[in-house]
């Protein structure tokens, strides 16, 4: 898309404005402010100087131009921002804006310097700063944070996968940080970004108990499936699963307890084979070709489900989680174990809590699953720097495990150095500390969960090709034995 | 192959798109070596059916990838990568003569595509596909405003790109079409430019009083966009097919209003009486229809109604009075307008007037009348219902090389626009700024 607008300056602050902008410009006098009636834009134009009689609203030389493309993508597509008609060697700042469904305003912003031919192109070019730097194609989106002034702690998240994330792209003139509401910006771009492809569709699931949402991907299937799980958040997040289904995935994002009420949900482990269960004999689903994915807390059931239960899974993936597992205990037992004693816990000097020193690896079969008993692929996904559970060091666990029954071979681990525990989707913004609702008697807390901006993006980037390249191998491309041509 | 234990994986990537945007059909996870049909099926606003398909087989890989791959038959065959969109036609039992063309543009075209076991040319809704995937093209992007127009008699649509503006614009002039036909214009103003395509066959004050709209009408039109505050004044360009490209040529030569930066005139012609009336304009044609001829088809060759070309300039807009940059876009077999013979007569003229370095002309082979954005459909003849005709109008082009010319002359003339409106500027003289705020 190209827009353009009106080249603006701050009124009377000739320091504010590039002198580079205004030479290009042609400009010959002063300038001066007219007012105009639209928006809060302030319409700028060269007054006449005796040599040249030009009436106002004269739009001289080149205009600038944005373009994203394209501007309807999935959230795990990238994007490419240009801007071109800019004067040669000219600063400009390329700001996102996102309001959330909370009514946050999220934003990142890079600052770029123009060709000689008067172009930047944020997927070549280098931001020399802002939110982000370099080379970085995507920054605008993977580096948003809350604008100034917000409530602290936020966490973005879509919850209503229906519609699209509306993420708008400007451009600005001359290097800016911070007002950015109060400047007009250059050019504006909207774009969509979205978690459900066209023609997913997305079915509401309540059976003998078992809660969710299955999305299935366009077309007649029938198709692989996913049990998604998320962690000790609780709720129910289904972004992750409708970008599955938007691969070709049927998938089930699974609810197991609401926000805070882990405590007093004490569920059994035999609630999770009757989802999968669920999953495998869905009509949409081929029930020799499901699998699992689970995240921190939904590991340890992932785990589970792929070790010491009845059911088959073809294969597994683990993001930020492990094989900690006191025996004998529910699932919200377990938890209550590792988590419950905040008082316990060490803070930072920010007063968020890290959780990743009380769990420890112990050598006794009684307090972890029995990971040797897997028999299908497992993919494990882990940030070095998950300030709240000791992942990578439960993998090291799991492959000795593993490999002491000769099964090691099942067994792909991904660790990312200065990553953290949340280990979303591509492009999403990073959360290094959030508020996190532990139990709703006691309120919020802070939780440290880790990692540095940039490499922790670049670790979800990364690590979904690769989930999504597992998860195409084993369960589309990967034939069983009955298949014939 | 049995299907039951194989999932057979078709991506369509991107799923949502602008209709000038490309997309990679891949399918994936079937042996190798197989026959495979991709199918493509829309259904149009008027309820019919739309379908094209091509013949692949998968490679070592086990996978099939339409922007690579060579099409065995089909709809098309060879490598095209977008095939299968500008070669949908209606599905047979369809009644002929049909046009695809959305009208509402504010919803996207959906289009199912999916693929089937072995060379199939028919019965695609009897049997299950292996795979399908829903696509949407869409003409406005998002944030891309819509706005009717009816101040002062002007029956139009006011399409605004997203973003604080102003914006240079384009005035859009469809052919002799019994509706306004926004879709261009939505696309364009997706591309950044304010476009207001102009009802002037059928706007409100004509069905009031029965009478055309004359000269002024136009000018209004090109006033409105002046002096709109979202509006760059001195940006404006002039688009114009077929019959409107008669209209727009009269103003470049001879208005003091219609003043525009650049003008495209797509398989129009400069041959037409100078009298201010369009009824005048139909007694014109109704005087020489006689010569019109019919092919072994039925269909009427509307062009040679118009040929020779004159050597009479008071049949001629004297192009020699254009004075912004022109881009002429020729059809080589447009059937029922003379365009490649106008332009060349056009180019004659202006090289004797002075002004030809004005000019570009983009002259396509093999390519029709209905030269539309890129992907649409071909349609070499139709039914056409215009205000003064009812007949099957032979339209020519042959769908490969038609469907090149969509694609090419697009960009050229986004290329032409964007340089002119955007890029460039001539400082135009001062009589002709208008205050803006």
């Amino acid at each position: 898309m190209h827009h353009v607008a009106v080249v603006t300056f701050k009124a009377g602050d000739k320091g504010g404005a590039d002198p580079r902008l205004m030479t290009a410009q042609g400009s010959r006098g002063m300038l001066e402010p007219i007012p105009t009636d639209f928006g809060r834009q302030a319409g700028y134009t060269l007054n006449c100087t005796p040599l040249c009689r030009r009436a106002s609203a004269m739009s001289q030389g080149a205009w600038p131009l944005l373009s994203v493309k394209p501007t309807r993508a999935l959230v795990d597509e990238a994007f490419k921002v240009l801007v071109e008609n800019l004067p040669p060697g000219a600063p400009v700042t390329l700001r996102s804006l996102h309001q959330s469904e909370d009514r946050d305003y999220w934003e990142a912003y890079g600052h770029y310097i123009s060709t000689s031919t008067g172009v930047v192109s944020v997927t070549d070019d280098l931001s020399l700063g802002g939110t982000y730097q370099g080379r970085e194609a995507m920054g605008l989106l993977w580096s948003m944070q809350p604008v100034p002034g917000s409530r602290t702690g936020l966490r973005l998240r879509k919850m209503n996968v229906r519609s699209p994330m509306l993420v708008s792209i400007s451009v600005y003139g001359g290097h800016v940080s911070e007002d950015f509401s109060q400047r007009p910006p250059l050019a504006t771009v909207l774009t969509e970004r979205w978690y459900m492809a066209p023609g997913v569709r997305r079915l509401d699931i309540k059976d003998r108990g078992v809660r969710g949402t299955l999305f299935i991907p366009s077309g007649p299937g029938p198709f692989p499936g996913m049990l998604d799980m998320w962690g000790g958040g609780g709720g129910l997040l289904e972004y992750r699963s409708a970008l599955l289904a938007s691969h070709g995935y049927a998938s089930l994002a699974l609810e197991y307890f609401l926000p805070g009420e882990l405590a007093s949900a004490d569920l059994e482990l035999a609630y999770f084979e009757k989802a999968f269960e669920i999953v495998t004999h869905h009509p949409a689903i081929i029930p020799s070709r499901v699998g699992i994915l689970g995240l921190s807390l939904g590991t340890i059931v992932a785990m589970y489900l792929a070790s010491e239960s009845t059911v088959k899974p073809t294969c597994c993936v683990c993001i930020s989680g492990g094989h900690f597992f006191p025996r004998g205990k529910t699932l919200s037992a377990v938890h209550q174990m590792v988590y419950g004693d905040i008082e316990k816990l060490h803070m930072d000097d920010k007063h968020n809590l890290i959780w990743r020193d009380i769990m420890t690896i112990s050598s006794d079969l009684s307090w972890k699953l029995d990971v040797r008993r897997i028999n299908c692929p497992v993919m494990l996904v882990n940030g070095l720097d998950d300030q709240n559970t000791p992942t990578v060091e439960f993998a090291e666990d799991i492959f000795q495990m593993m490999r002491s029954v000769g099964k090691d071979h099942l067994l792909t681990r991904l660790e990312y150095p200065d990553t953290g525990h949340l280990i979303e989707p591509p492009y999403s913004p990073h959360f290094r500390a959030t508020n996190f609702i532990w139990d709703s008697k006691k309120g919020k807390v802070s939780i440290l969960w880790g990692g540095q901006t940039k490499p922790h993006s670049d670790a979800q980037e990364d690590s979904w090709k690769k989930i999504l390249a597992f998860l195409q191998y084993h369960l589309y491309s990967r034939q069983s034995p009955r298949a014939r041509m | 192959m049995n299907v039951k234990h194989r999932a057979v994986k078709l991506s369509v990537h991107p799923s949502r798109g602008l209709v000038d945007e490309k997309f990679v059909i891949v399918v994936q996870s079937v042996p190798p070596g197989v026959q495979l049909t991709v199918h493509a099926f829309h259904r149009c606003e008027g309820g019919h059916g739309w379908e094209a398909f091509a013949h692949y087989v998968s490679d070592a890989h086990g996978s099939v990838n339409v922007s690579q791959h060579a099409s065995m038959g089909g709809t098309y065959s060879g490598v095209e990568q977008m095939g299968l969109l500008w070669s949908l036609r209606p599905v047979p039992g369809t009644k002929p003569g049909l046009r695809l063309r959305k009208m509402n543009v504010q919803t996207p075209m959906e289009f199912t595509i999916s693929v089937h076991l072995g060379y199939r040319t028919e019965g695609f809704m009897d049997q299950a596909a292996l795979a399908s995937q829903v696509v949407e093209r869409w003409y406005m992007a998002p944030g891309v405003r819509r706005i009717p127009v009816t101040k002062d008699g002007l029956s139009a649509t006011l399409f605004l790109p997203s973003g604080p503006g102003p914006f240079p614009a384009i005035l859009d002039l469809w052919g002799d079409a019994s509706q306004l036909v926004e879709y261009r214009a939505a696309l364009l103003a997706s591309h950044g430019f304010a476009s207001l395509p102009l009802d002037y066959l059928t706007p409100k004050m004509s069905q009031d009083t029965s009478k055309m709209v004359d000269n002024s009408y136009f000018e209004k039109a090109f006033r409105f966009l002046q002096h709109h505050p979202q509006v760059l004044a001195d940006r404006i360009a002039m688009l114009a097919i077929s019959y409107g490209s008669s209209f727009m040529l009269k103003m470049l030569a001879y208005s003091d209003v219609v003043k525009p930066t650049c003008a495209v005139c797509i398989n129009g012609t400069h041959m037409q009486p100078i009298i201010a009336k369009q009824e005048d304009l139909f007694a014109f044609y109704n005087h020489y229809s006689d010569k019109i001829q019919v092919n072994e088809k039925k269909q009427k060759i509307m062009k040679m109604m118009w040929l020779p070309i004159t050597s009479d300039p008071t049949l001629k807009v004297d192009v020699g009075r254009v004075q912004c940059p022109l881009l002429l876009v020729v059809g080589e077999d447009d059937q029922s307008w003379p365009s490649s013979e106008s332009a060349v007569d056009m180019k004659e003229m202006m090289k004797r007037a002075g002004n030809s370095h004005l000019l570009t002309i983009l002259s396509y082979p093999n390519a029709g009348h209905l030269i539309e954005p890129p992907y649409s459909p071909h349609s070499k003849a139709s039914s056409f219902r215009s205000i003064s005709i009812q007949q099957k109008t032979l339209w020519g082009g042959q769908c490969v090389a038609h469907a090149y010319a969509q694609e090419d002359c697009w960009k050229k003339m986004l290329a032409f626009l964007h340089h002119h409106l955007y890029a460039a500027h001539y400082g135009p003289p001062a009589s002709r700024l208008t205050a803006k705020f």
